[in-house]
């Protein structure tokens, strides 16, 4: 029932046919054919979420009409159903990854958990007064938070690593924060406010270099580019299910077996307990330890689904794709005066971030919402990102596989409207 | 779906509203006022810091500074103007007046007189994420006025 769509498959098989069929691929998608204020819908703001195929959809269709029951808990057919199903969904994950155990990964409601679950219970566990914690300048609020949390909590101190003009990390200045006291390192993958894809290997070398741990936040990465947390070598790695074309409220924590095994549960209730007396408890094996209470079984059907669907047409070929429309829409949003674009780095993905004239974000994005055309503005959680640039906000489109020239072709038109009003 | 034709934008961003978006009147510093109240929208980081002096029982002063959008600081702009020898009570009547306007009830002919310049926000309506941004600078008044009272009265 989860398969990929027949016809992505085609795509895929037919790769040597080389061109990437957009239009077809819009096809997939229920929601890009609706209109927004009578003009059809320019979906720029798949950093916040990704819009979702009829393959995910039809899976959490099938899931709740023909198998629902709750998992690792039943001997009848529909739990036995439900609960294979749950675990494949966890299979393609591990494979999406390419990590190389369904026990290094434990499902959860997104990465802000997956980023709680590693405070929790391997911060709780390790870090103590006086240590340190690397974050870098481009972190999501979500983080920066639960490590404040928790350095308050520990008398830890939070060092975080600057970055230049252009929205790269400055890894001289990394080197020069790895100390002695250094207990985890904490670094986005690709930011969400400025398109950096951060050296993360060369990172979490450096690190490994002390006998340091590493997080990778994916959440912006996983759905566009390919991931290999074996090659990459990171101790742990979350993403977000909903930005990787699946449903909400599902996602993944990814991290080695023998840290994992060593750590503390994170929350307490059934399915992380193997057996319970009023003397002792023992906990449950992995993944399992982490996972307490009944799961987010339809949303993991979903997003092996989405997974399903992204294989179908290859990560590769996707991001090959992305990157022309970067281009293209970097090239295209240069050529308008009083345009600034917020984050140049070399290495770039999906997101192009500025501030126009001195024209409010907020006021671009109303303007442009009224042609139909989605984006984001304000901080993208990243208020710290905002005051190194000097900047209150920004507005921000940001490109998924099914946008095409016609989509950035809207945004400048959008812009000159804007421009227009406010001349 | 809701439309909004191309006229709706220029009904929300008025000449009125551009006009003191771009040059904000009262936009200054008052030394010692004896309101003052800094109100943040998070979610779009819009901030207005409203500052009111008084002279027996009336608005002798009013200032306020801020960042954000064109609704909020035009809002905020407009705003100082129409409190000016106001008392407290009549502050809050318009900013009562002015709420009503913005949740979308009709307003009586003398009390649209009344808001003045502030009527141009009407096309603020139709966009509801933008209400909040019309009406930060009056909450930061509201709040500043009851703040002030408690304090009195203790
Ligand atoms: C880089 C980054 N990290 C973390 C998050 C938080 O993800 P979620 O809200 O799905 O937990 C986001 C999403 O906005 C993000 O872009």
């Amino acid at each position: 029932m989860t398969t990929a769509n027949p016809r992505a498959n085609e795509n895929a098989s037919g790769k040597a046919a080389g061109a990437f069929d957009v239009a077809r691929i819009r096809e997939d998608f229920p929601i890009l054919k609706e209109k927004v204020h009578g003009k059809p819908l320019v979906y720029l703001d798949n950093a916040a979420t990704s819009q979702k195929p009829r393959v995910v959809l039809d899976a959490l269709e099938h899931y709740y009409t023909t198998e629902n029951a709750n998992v690792h808990r039943g001997v009848h057919y529909l739990s036995q159903q439900a609960t294979q199903d749950y675990e494949a969904a966890r299979g393609k994950i591990r494979q999406l990854l390419n990590a190389s155990d369904d026990r290094e990964i434990i499902l959860v409601r997104g990465t802000t958990e997956g980023i709680n679950l590693v405070a929790q219970s391997y911060g709780r566990q390790n870090i103590g007064e006086g240590d340190e914690i690397i974050i870098s300048a481009m972190e999501h609020h979500s983080y920066i938070v639960h490590w404040q949390i928790l350095c308050q909590e520990r008398g830890a101190h939070l060092r975080v690593i600057p970055m230049n003009d252009d929205g790269e990390l400055l890894m001289d200045e990394y080197e020069k924060l790895l100390g002695p006291r250094t207990k985890l390192v904490s670094i986005v993958h690709l930011s969400n406010s400025l398109g950096t894809i951060n050296p993360v290997e060369q990172i979490i070398e450096m690190a490994h270099g002390r006998g340091v741990p590493v997080l990778i936040d994916g959440a912006q990465s996983t759905p566009h580019m390919t991931i290999d947390v074996h090659k990459m070598d990171c101790d742990f790695f979350v993403f977000s299910g909903h930005k990787l074309y699946g449903p909400t409220g599902i996602g993944a924590l990814y991290g080695k077996a023998d840290l994992l095994e060593s750590m503390p549960p994170y929350q307490s209730g059934g399915d992380m307990i193997k057996s319970v007396t009023f003397e002792k408890t023992i906990y449950n094996s992995l993944p399992y330890k982490f996972e307490a209470g009944t799961p987010n079984i339809g949303g993991a059907i979903g997003l092996g689904a989405a997974i399903d669907y992204i294989n179908g047409i290859g990560m590769d070929r996707m991001a090959a794709y992305e990157h022309e429309l970067l281009e293209y829409g970097t090239e295209r949003l240069s050529t308008i005066s009083g345009l600034r674009l917020i984050g140049t780095a070399r290495e770039k993905a999906d997101v192009l971030s500025f501030v126009l004239r001195d024209i409010h974000p907020h006021d671009i994005g109303t303007i442009l919402d009224s042609e139909g055309i989605a984006i984001r503005t304000g901080h993208h959680c990243t208020q710290p990102v905002m005051d190194r640039f000097s900047i209150p906000a920004t507005a921000r489109a940001s490109l998924a596989f099914y946008n095409t020239r016609e989509d950035i072709d809207a945004l400048v038109k959008g812009i000159d409207k804007v421009i227009e009003v406010f001349s | 779906m809701q439309q909004f034709p191309f006229d709706e934008i220029d009904e929300l961003y008025r000449k009125v509203i551009l006009d003191h978006y771009r040059s904000p009147r009262n936009m200054v510093e008052i030394g010692e006022p004896d309101i003052e109240y800094d109100e943040y929208n998070p979610v779009c980081g819009d901030r207005v810091v409203l500052q009111l002096k008084l002279s027996d029982g009336r608005v002798e002063e009013a200032g306020f500074h801020g960042e954000g959008c064109s609704i909020s600081q035009a809002s905020a702009s407009v705003m100082m103007d129409s409190l000016k020898r106001k008392t407290l009570e009549e502050a809050e009547q318009l900013s009562s007046t002015f709420r009503r306007l913005m949740q979308g009830h009709t307003l009586s002919e003398d009390e649209l007189t009344g808001l003045g310049n502030l009527a141009a926000f009407q096309g603020v309506r139709k966009f509801p994420v933008r209400i909040k941004c019309a009406l930060l600078a009056w909450t930061a008044l509201e709040e500043g006025i009851a703040e002030y009272r408690r304090a009195g009265t203790r």
